[in-house]
């Protein structure tokens, strides 16, 4: 397999070097220091990892380096949308060890879907997990930053 | 009451496990425990704090808790752990609201054991009731003192001075900053124990620093990194009894292998490097034949290992039967569940010149500096455990193994070695909520009267054993058992299988009884506070109308809480779709922080109540993964209203935990008020 030896992430072409079969996550985190990103459980169950490849949500997880070269990675700290504000408004977190991922969901599907019903947030989100339980207030902040749009 | 050192509940499971590891002791090192080294404190007599033991009392000295530094920023210590319960806002307010300064002024150190006063941990909601009066206490001590720094500073009358936007202002309109009042020196005061505190003013102040988590800025422990750090791994037997027989472990460049007794662990250059020089371990090891699988015959052994107990008994239960016109009889039982905390236990440590430091996520970073003491026989001077504020816990978080595997890792290597969890290890190696078996048999009158109560938990623990029915002849019995797996505290622990088995017991001898369940319970329950309650939300969430609604009431921790549930079936799943909760926990500190952690609590309770259950055989767990242990999701969330009933009047409780005993009884009758079936086993399943 082709060795990956650098990525584009949050607009900035950032050297790298690991086995092609590294996990993103461990990429971003450990040799890139962008530790906004969490680790959950490392089979794309909780979406404490999600970051954007070209706008599209992924586990970093479950995906190897070598299926982000030549993307477009956006991390956490590549993302300014007012669903941050939204969440800080709505009080949208406990512990906030989930909401990287919500926030990084919340914004793949605002920008593919500006007016998302309840049920389609719901959806989209199911797969990210806040164990403190805040969920109502995540779908609050999603459809507050969406009634902004 | 002076504010005495705080104690866990006496029925409280505390982890009775000592340290899983104690490493061989080096001799240099207790050598070294002549030496005194070198800490960082605070200020100097921030040691007062250091050092302290459960049997004393909390440092009277201001300077252990406050310091007032030279552009005016207050900072405040507290050995307590900031865990999701949004007490890094709540503390920062109690301060605040003594100093009259904007919370923004306020800095809070947590749970930093070279900073910070000795502190037992973070659990049993101790908290608000217990270190907020504290924190009241010092920054009432500092604003007088600063009032009379600025009287001596104008040679004018105190009475004249008032404080407010963290300034002091003359009735002449002159004003000084805190910082120029006391140019960063120390405020020599005493701290008076007696000296009574403002209530709360019940504000909804934003979580402090929230902008962090929202940008992914704030650093958890698992987030920490030092120079020259190394990843480490542990290599974990097949079983939870197996002991290592024989360890084959190739040497590998750049590659620490530790291996002493059982303890296996490598440590490398990064995460990747580690798990491939895991995967060249070759170890055999021994197992016993293990004893009890989850399921009957769990519940079977909890059963026949239980130890009598000592029954807390009022008047006969025998009188109490054959006065009773109607009898009700059943067992009820709870799983293990696991706290599964989203960033799982992580620590990194670093030995600088025979003082170990370690970052951890702990809920007692105390207990933690002492179990690192006692695993490399050294003195806890020598020891100093910070927690950045933590992924969640749970009551999950109160044992030290992840920062003492660190640190034995950190000290073969000689370079700071992170170890985070994988989840199947935070599944597996950490401890569970107790599982239980609850027995009740009851008896009524066809008027509503309870005449007898006769209550035997067996394991899960006895919090909030004792109901507030007023039942003239009652016996509640908790029976310790022999546990197959380490269990521990968890949000709630005991009182969500009390409250789960008293709750949907007093439904079925209401059903028995012919009686409606919310006119039954107010018929046997005097306390007003826990009548407030119930009626508060049955009226919110207009109770008597329509089918699948259950409700249940309950005391713990010092507050009352009240749950009404609606529920659908959908097949063979349980669908909640609208919950109503009640709660006072006496005066409110931050309205809108108590109905996050009670929203909070009613989802995470759903997990408990419907899905949640550690399976395990042979000593091993089965479902150690997010995959295959079913934790509610967004999908799984009803309706949730929140009543608080505000008491200003009395000292505010702690709240993060109690809300979550209500939901689980409220389902289980709402699901026999639509189905006419009982479901007394938690998780419920149709």
């Amino acid at each position: 397999m082709a060795r990956v030896t650098e990525l584009s992430i949050n607009g900035t072409r950032l050297p790298v070097e690991a086995d092609p079969d590294t996990p993103l996550l461990t990429v971003l985190r450990d040799h890139l220091d962008l530790t906004g990103t969490k680790y959950g459980c490392g089979e794309g169950q909780c979406g404490a990892c999600t970051v954007l490849l070209d706008g599209q949500p992924v586990r970093s997880c479950i995906t190897p380096l070598h299926a982000a070269a030549g993307k477009k990675i956006t991390t956490i700290e590549g993302i300014h949308h007012p669903l941050q504000d939204a969440f800080l408004e709505e009080g949208a977190m406990q512990c906030g060890y989930c909401t990287s991922g919500m926030i990084v969901s919340g914004v793949a599907l605002l920008e593919k879907n500006p007016q998302p019903s309840h049920d389609e947030i719901v959806h989209h989100m199911n797969g990210n997990i806040c164990r403190c339980g805040t969920y109502l207030r995540i779908l609050a902040a999603i459809e507050k930053a969406a009634s902004h749009a | 009451m002076p504010e005495a050192v705080e104690r866990p509940e006496a029925e409280r499971y505390e982890m009775a496990a000592r340290p899983t590891y104690r490493f061989a002791v080096d001799r240099r090192d207790f050598l070294g425990l002549l030496g005194g080294g070198l800490l960082i404190v605070f200020s100097a007599n921030a040691q007062e704090g250091r050092g302290f033991r459960r049997s004393e009392a909390l440092p009277q000295d201001l300077n252990a808790w406050l310091h007032i530094g030279n552009d005016g920023t207050v900072t405040v210590c507290t050995g307590k752990a900031e865990v999701g319960q949004n007490i890094r806002t709540s503390l920062s307010q109690a301060a605040s609201e003594e100093l009259h300064c904007p919370i923004a002024s306020i800095q809070l150190v947590m749970a930093d054991t070279a900073l910070t006063p000795y502190d037992m941990g973070t659990f049993g909601s101790r908290t608000t009731p217990a270190m907020a009066p504290q924190i009241r206490r010092a920054a009432a001590t500092a604003r007088e003192t600063l009032l009379d720094l600025a009287a001596e500073h104008w040679k004018t009358d105190r009475a004249k001075l008032t404080m407010a936007d963290g300034k002091v202002t003359c009735q002449d309109g002159k004003s000084i900053g805190f910082g120029e009042l006391t140019k960063g020196q120390r405020l020599s005061r005493t701290i008076p124990r007696e000296e009574a505190v403002a209530r709360p003013q019940c504000q909804s102040a934003a979580k402090v620093a929230g902008r962090e988590f929202v940008t992914g800025q704030h650093k958890y422990a698992s987030d920490m990194h030092r120079p020259g750090m190394l990843y480490g791994r542990v290599l974990r037997p097949p079983a939870f009894d197996a002991t290592l027989a024989n360890l084959n472990a190739p040497s590998a460049p750049g590659v620490t292998v530790v291996h002493e007794k059982d303890f296996v662990g490598v440590a490398a250059r990064d995460p990747q490097a580690a798990a491939h020089a895991l995967s060249l371990l070759k170890a055999e090891w021994k197992s016993e034949p293990a004893r009890v699988s989850s399921g009957a015959e769990l519940y079977k052994h909890l059963k026949k290992t239980a130890a009598p107990g000592e029954g807390n008994l009022h008047g006969s239960i025998e009188a109490g039967l054959a006065d009773a016109d109607v009898k009700a009889q059943a067992t009820y039982t709870v799983a293990y569940i696991a706290h599964a905390p989203l960033e799982p236990r992580a620590a990194l440590a670093e030995w600088t010149d025979g003082q170990l430091t370690v970052w951890t996520g702990t809920q007692c970073p105390f207990r933690v500096r002492e179990e690192l003491g006692e695993a490399f026989g050294i003195s806890q001077e020598r020891v100093r455990v910070i927690v950045p504020d933590t992924g969640s816990a749970y009551g999950g978080k109160h044992s030290g193994e992840c920062a003492v595997e660190a640190a034995r890792l950190a000290k073969a290597a000689g370079r700071p070695v992170k170890l985070v969890w994988t989840r199947e290890e935070e599944f597996t190696w950490a401890y569970f909520r107790p599982a239980g078996v609850i027995e009740v048999s009851s008896g009524a009158r066809h008027d509503g009267t309870i005449t007898a109560w006769d209550f035997h938990n067996y394991n899960s623990g006895g919090s909030a054993i004792d109901g507030l029915y007023d039942i003239p002849n009652r016996r509640t019995t908790f029976h310790p058992a022999d546990s197959p797996l380490r269990q521990g505290s968890y949000r709630g622990l005991a009182a969500t299988a009390n409250h789960f088995a008293r709750e949907v017991h007093i439904d079925e001898l209401a059903h028995a009884a012919g009686m409606e369940p919310l006119a039954f319970r107010l018929k046997n329950i005097k306390d007003p506070r826990l009548r407030a309650v119930v009626e508060a939300a049955t009226e919110r969430f207009g109770w008597g109308q329509g089918s699948g609604i259950g409700m249940s009431c309950g005391f713990e921790k010092n507050g009352y809480i009240a749950t009404c549930a609606q529920v659908g079936v959908d097949g063979s799943r349980i669908r909640v779709r609208r919950v109503v909760e009640a709660f006072d926990c006496g005066a409110v500190v931050n309205p809108d922080h108590l109905k996050n952690q009670i929203q909070g609590s009613i989802s995470m309770a759903l997990g408990g109540a419907l899905f949640e259950q550690i399976r395990f055989s042979d000593g091993r767990i089965e479902n150690a993964r997010f995959s295959q242990y079913r934790v509610p999701r967004f999908a799984d969330i009803p309706q949730i209203e929140v009543v608080l009933v505000d008491r200003p009047d009395l000292p505010s409780a702690g709240a993060g935990e109690t809300p979550i005993v209500g939901l689980a009884p409220a389902v289980s009758n709402a699901v026999f008020h639509l189905t006419g079936k009982r479901l007394r086993s938690l998780p419920m399943q149709l």
